[in-house]
C-alpha cells in the first residue's frame, strides 16, 4: 500500500499520538499549577502564573518549538563547559518535544482551568474549610472534581489544537507522521497523495477525540439540570 | 558573557523586513478569509440541510487538520498533477507567497465562519421579529440587521482568531518566506546564535500580539459599547 510507505506512516502516526498524549499529561500538571498560581492570594505567585500564561500564549508555537529545540540545545552546550562537562550534549528529541508541547499547552490549559475553578460557587470551598480540610485537601477533594465538568469544553479545544500542533515538530526532525509523509513524498514524487493521507489520519484522530470527549462531558454532567427551551 | 546579542542589532533590518512580510501575510489572509467566511457563516445557519452540510463539512475538515498539512498540500502537493503544472494558474501556485496566503485564507475562513455562525445564532429573536414587522425583505434583513449585529458580536472571539492567525503566519518561514521567523532562521544559520535569534523573534511576536489585543479592545469599546455592562 502507498508504494510500501503505508507502514512507516502508521509508525509516524503512533509517534504523533504518543507525543500528543505525553505532552497533554505534562500540560495538565503545568496547567493546574499555573491556574493555582493565578488564583493564589500571594501576589508574586499570581504574577508568575499570569506572566507564564501571557508570554507563552503571545508567541507562535513554531517559534517556541524552534527556540527550545535549537536555542535550548545551543544554551545547554554553552553553559555545560562552564560546569565542567566536556562532551557535546544532544537533547533527546522526543523528551524535548514533550517538554516543549507540554510547556506551551500548560499555559493554554491554565487559562481553561482558571475559568473552570472560578465557575465553582464560593460556598463549596468555604464548606470544605468549615469541615476542617486543609487548603490542599479543599483543592483536590472539593474543587478539582467539580472543576472538571466546567473545564471539559475548553480542554477538548486545547487537545485538538495540541494534536494539530504536533505536526510542527516534524520541522525539527522528530519523526512523526508528518515527517514520514515528507520523506515518502520526496522519494516517490507524490506529495499530494501522502499529505492527503496524513490529513485523513489527523482528521481521524481529531474525530475520535471529539466523540470520546463528548461522551466524557456527558458522563461528568450527570445529574445536572438542563433547562428545555 | 554567554549571550551575544550584537549580531541581532547589526541585522535588525532583517527583522524589520520580516515584520512587514508577517503583517502583509496577515492582512491579505484575513481580508480574503473574512470575505469567504461571511457566505460560509450564513450557510452554516441555513435551514436547508444540503447547504448547511456543505459548509459544515468544509469547516469540519479544515478545522480538523493541521495548518502545516494544508500548506504543504497546496504548496508541494498540487505540483504532483501535470494538469496543474500546465495550467494558467501555475505561475501563482508555484509562488510561495501566493500559496501561503491561499492556505492561510482557507484556514481562517473556516474558523471565522464558525464564529460568525455562532454569533448569528446568538442574536436576540426580538431584533429579527422587529425587522420583519417593519416589512423588511430577507435580503434587507440580512444586510441591515443580522450581519451588522453578528459581526459586532463576533468581535471578542474574532480577536482570538486574528491573534491565532498572526501566530500561524510563522509557518510561512517553512515554505522559504522571510517573515519574522524566517529572519530568525537566517540569523541562526549565519551566526549559530539559535537562542538569541529565536528569543528576539518571540519578543517581536509578543509585542505584535499586545498591539492587536489593544486594538481589538478599542474596537470593542467603539462597536460593542451597547453590550458593555453598565457602570455602577
Amino acid at each position: 500500500m502507498l508504494n510500501g510507505y503505508g507502514s512507516t506512516i502508521l509508525d509516524g502516526a503512533w509517534l504523533t499520538i504518543s507525543l500528543a498524549l505525553t505532552s497533554m499529561a505534562l500540560a495538565i500538571v503545568l496547567g493546574l499549577i499555573g491556574a493555582a498560581f493565578r488564583l493564589s492570594p500571594i501576589k508574586w505567585l499570581a504574577l508568575l502564573g499570569e506572566t507564564y500564561a501571557t508570554v507563552i500564549r503571545g508567541i507562535p508555537d513554531l517559534v517556541l518549538i524552534l527556540l527550545i529545540f535549537y536555542g535550548g540545545q545551543d544554551v545547554v552546550n554553552r553553559v555545560a563547559p562552564l560546569l565542567g562537562f566536556e562532551d557535546y550534549i544532544d537533547l533527546d528529541p522526543f523528551a524535548t518535544g514533550v517538554f516543549t508541547m507540554g510547556f506551551i499547552f500548560g499555559a493554554y490549559l491554565s487559562e481553561t482551568f482558571r475559568g473552570a475553578f472560578m465557575a465553582i460557587p464560593k460556598g463549596q470551598s468555604e464548606a470544605g474549610a468549615a469541615y476542617g480540610m486543609s487548603g490542599m485537601q479543599v483543592f483536590f477533594r472539593v474543587l478539582v472534581p467539580q472543576m472538571i465538568r466546567f473545564a471539559i469544553p475548553g480542554f477538548t479545544n486545547n487537545w485538538l489544537v495540541l494534536v494539530k500542533a504536533t505536526a510542527l515538530v516534524s520541522t525539527v526532525s522528530l519523526q512523526d507522521m508528518m515527517f514520514k509523509a515528507k520523506n515518502a513524498a520526496d522519494a516517490t514524487h507524490q506529495p499530494f497523495t501522502f499529505y492527503l493521507v496524513v490529513a485523513a489520519l489527523y482528521l481521524a484522530i481529531t474525530s475520535v477525540s471529539l466523540l470520546l470527549l463528548r461522551a466524557l462531558e456527558k458522563r461528568y454532567s450527570v445529574g445536572m439540570k438542563v433547562a428545555e427551551l | 558573557m554567554i549571550f551575544d546579542f550584537s549580531p541581532i542589532w547589526e541585522n535588525i533590518h532583517l527583522y524589520l523586513g520580516g515584520i512587514l512580510i508577517t503583517l502583509k501575510l496577515l492582512a491579505i489572509s484575513l481580508t480574503f478569509g473574512l470575505a469567504a467566511a461571511i457566505p460560509l457563516g450564513l450557510m452554516r445557519v441555513s435551514k436547508q440541510p444540503l447547504v448547511n452540510a456543505i459548509a459544515w463539512l468544509y469547516t469540519y475538515v479544515i478545522r480538523g487538520t493541521p495548518m502545516l498539512v494544508q500548506l504543504f498540500l497546496i504548496y508541494y502537493g498540487l505540483a504532483q498533477f501535470a494538469a496543474v503544472r500546465e495550467s494558467m494558474l501555475w505561475p501563482y501556485l508555484s509562488n510561495a507567497t501566493f500559496c501561503a496566503c491561499l492556505a492561510f485564507a482557507i484556514n481562517t475562513s473556516a474558523y471565522s465562519a464558525e464564529i460568525l455562525a455562532g454569533s448569528l445564532k446568538s442574536i436576540p429573536h426580538g431584533e429579527i421579529e422587529a425587522a420583519k414587522a417593519m416589512g423588511m425583505s430577507r435580503a434587507k434583513l440580512y444586510r441591515r440587521i443580522l450581519l451588522p449585529s453578528a459581526l459586532r458580536r463576533a468581535l471578542p472571539q474574532y480577536s482570538n482568531e486574528v491573534i491565532m492567525m498572526l501566530h500561524t503566519t510563522s509557518l510561512a518561514s517553512i515554505v522559504t518566506l522571510v517573515d519574522i521567523t524566517g529572519a530568525a532562521k537566517t540569523i541562526n544559520s549565519q551566526f549559530y546564535l539559535a537562542f538569541e535569534a529565536y528569543i528576539t523573534a518571540g519578543a517581536i511576536y509578543l509585542c505584535l500580539t499586545f498591539v492587536l489585543v489593544r486594538l481589538f479592545k478599542l474596537a470593542e469599546r467603539r462597536w460593542l459599547a451597547y453590550l458593555a455592562p453598565r457602570k455602577a
